[in-house]
């Protein structure tokens, strides 16, 4: 962390207030937090503006890992651009291969077959899993623990990821859904194998939970931290786990009833103060939660077609029109907007990142804390800079 | 949830004056929109999102267009006079000719917004906002002191299409750097010969710079 002090108005081309002390005494500093440091989970800065220990400005920076996704999209063929979701959130690609198959799906008016549908959740729910696991034991480390937490999510993590690579020959670029279903058929054997991996994650949670939940030193400093109320986590578009920690009944789950949703028994785990501990308690619920639409849908998985018959992999040129598709990803919502002029490559295509919008309120809830929680508020929002940049 | 037309309607009736435009999309997903005029653009959302029913409380999605000028040829068919012999004495026939006509339709940039109720659980409802054109009158309202998700979003639209959205709090780049002149999600953005300084630039790039600089020199020629 570099500490530079500020004696004259700064002005280098930024167009923002000069820093002027509240009281007009003291020392104010001004502290780039990143590009490179180890909390900001990637290349980010955060401009934060001190006056003592306690947080009176933070300005994000981004565009650090900025490749321009969607031009580049813009340039390729609907499927050729399938591969490329996964680099978004390198966490959860198989959300992301869904978000974009259902944005297609909704513009040429395709539907995935029925098993490819079951296919879809236990994959998403598994990626949830995994990814909350890693967030969790992120954030961990950011308190301090270094390490041990972090592995220890990882190594149930690594399970997943193992029968991800067995499904789609990669861990965690999995490339594998498309429009109208899904590219290769899982085999029993593999169906066995989740069942065993899913039979043992209530069981992994159960001890994370007995280490890390009554822990004193995270009931210290996630509680009441980083409070973000809910009217303001509604206008500022903040979705996900981050938005039901403050209290806001929203899972696209359940509001859009994509995919076969509304056919599984879940609740969806509110938080009631919006604080870290909320949004920490929160992604454990919802880590429970998928272990019960993994298990139901294991066991009413039918078999048949995977891909829709009408689905067309080349030549495909949805009819002139336009349509957004979104669904709740690991991190929020995550949508696509797609224009398509008739042609074979998308005229505009959009993503919603909601690593991105999400930290909209990253001031909002660091103003007035020390220095040292804007770390753990930051890693409480679970972002990742492939999507946050794109 | 209503149907856009009848949003529109209800505009209509809350909002005197609106000039809110129904906006057709022909493909399956049949999402149809709404394009408002920049003028009322900030009291027609203010009222979508306050009004009981509606309550568009969550701006889930602000995405940038850009459509440039098209030139767009048509066959017209003209009458005109014509002077022809017939029957060895020269008389003036009227005939009816095909003719292509090029007529080029001016562009501008567009900022989507796709609206969800969080209070109602419904949605999408898609607004849309047009400019004049695509070089010197690109300002819209922003809707960020409605909607704060619109923060970030309509600064990347900025960034990467050039819309200026006024009344925005905090109008910078977001992910290109501060010093970048162009806007590079724009249809017609051509890309620079190599994005770093190279101290001994490749063959690709350097074969792409001959090209450029061959290309300027031709046209320089050709406009002298």
């Amino acid at each position: 962390m570099s500490v530079v002090e500020t004696k004259t108005e700064k002005t280098d081309g930024w167009n923002r207030p000069p820093l002027i002390l509240p009281d007009g005494e003291g020392e104010l500093l001004e502290v780039a937090m990143g590009p490179h440091h180890p909390s900001t989970h990637g290349v980010f800065r955060m401009d934060v503006a001190l006056d003592g220990e306690r947080v009176i400005r933070l300005k994000p920076v981004f565009g650090y890992l900025h490749r321009n996704h969607e031009k580049i999209a813009e340039g390729a063929s609907y499927l050729a651009s399938m591969p490329y979701t996964d680099r978004l959130d390198y966490f959860c690609s198989l959300t992301n291969n869904w978000a974009y198959a259902v944005a297609v799906e909704k513009l040429a008016a395709q539907e995935a077959p029925e098993r490819a549908q079951y296919i879809r959740v236990i994959l998403a729910e598994l990626t949830r899993w995994q990814n909350h696991a890693s967030s969790i034991g992120f954030l961990i480390q950011e308190m301090g623990a270094s390490g041990t937490p972090l592995m220890y999510a990882f190594k149930e993590r690594e399970k997943i990821l193992d029968l991800f690579e067995s499904l789609t020959g990669s861990r965690m670029m999995c490339n594998y859904m498309r429009f109208g279903g899904c590219r290769v058929d899982v085999s029993a054997a593999w169906l066995d194998a989740t069942r065993k991996v899913v039979a043992g994650l209530a069981g992994f949670v159960d001890e994370f939970e007995a280490l890390l939940s009554s822990n004193e030193i995270l009931m210290a400093r996630c509680q009441g931290v980083g409070i973000l109320k809910p009217e303001l986590a509604v206008n500022a578009g903040v979705s996900g786990p981050m938005l039901r920690a403050s209290g806001v009944d929203y899972d696209i789950r359940k509001v859009d009833h994509y995919g076969i949703y509304d056919r599984f028994k879940f609740r969806v785990p509110l938080g009631d103060h919006g604080d870290i501990y909320d949004r920490y308690m929160v992604r454990v619920l919802e880590m429970r939660e998928s272990i019960v639409i993994l298990e139901q849908a294991l066991k009413e998985i039918p078999s048949g077609p995977i891909m829709d018959a009408k689905a067309k992999i080349r030549g495909f040129r949805p009819k002139p029109g336009e349509a957004y598709g979104r669904i709740e990803a690991p991190k929020g919502e995550l949508g696509f907007y797609l224009i398509s002029d008739g042609g074979p490559n998308p005229y505009r295509y959009r993503v919603r990142p909601p690593s991105l919008i999400n930290l909209t309120v990253l001031e909002d809830m660091c103003l007035g804390s020390n220095v040292a929680d804007v770390v753990l508020i930051f890693g409480s929002v679970d972002i990742v800079l492939g999507e946050v940049d794109r | 949830m209503k149907t856009a037309e009848e949003i529109k309607a209800a505009i209509e009736a809350a909002v005197p004056g609106a000039g809110v435009e129904f906006v057709l999309n022909p493909g399956p997903a049949a999402e149809h929109s709404l394009r408002l005029a920049p003028e009322c653009a900030v009291a027609v959302a203010t009222f979508l999102r306050d009004d009981a029913e509606l309550a568009f409380d969550f701006l889930s999605n602000v995405s940038g267009v850009d459509w440039p000028d098209k030139e767009i040829a048509e066959k017209v068919k003209v009458t005109r006079q014509v002077t022809k012999t017939v029957d060895g004495v020269e008389q003036s026939v009227e005939e009816t000719v095909d003719e292509t006509r090029k007529r080029v339709e001016p562009g501008c940039l567009e900022a989507v917004y796709h609206l969800y109720s969080v209070a109602k659980k419904h949605g999408p409802l898609v607004i849309r906002m047009k400019t004049a054109n695509r070089s010197d009158q690109v300002q819209l309202p922003s809707l960020t002191p409605i909607w704060r998700s619109a923060e970030f979003q309509e600064r990347e639209v900025f960034d990467l299409y050039g819309i200026i959205f006024t009344g925005h709090p905090d109008l910078r780049r977001l992910l290109m750097w501060d010093g970048f002149k162009d806007h590079p999600m724009r249809k017609d953005y051509v890309e620079p010969d190599d994005y770093e300084y190279e101290p001994t630039p490749h063959d690709a790039v350097l074969a792409r710079a001959q090209e450029r600089k061959d290309r300027e020199q031709g046209s320089k020629g050709a406009r002298d």
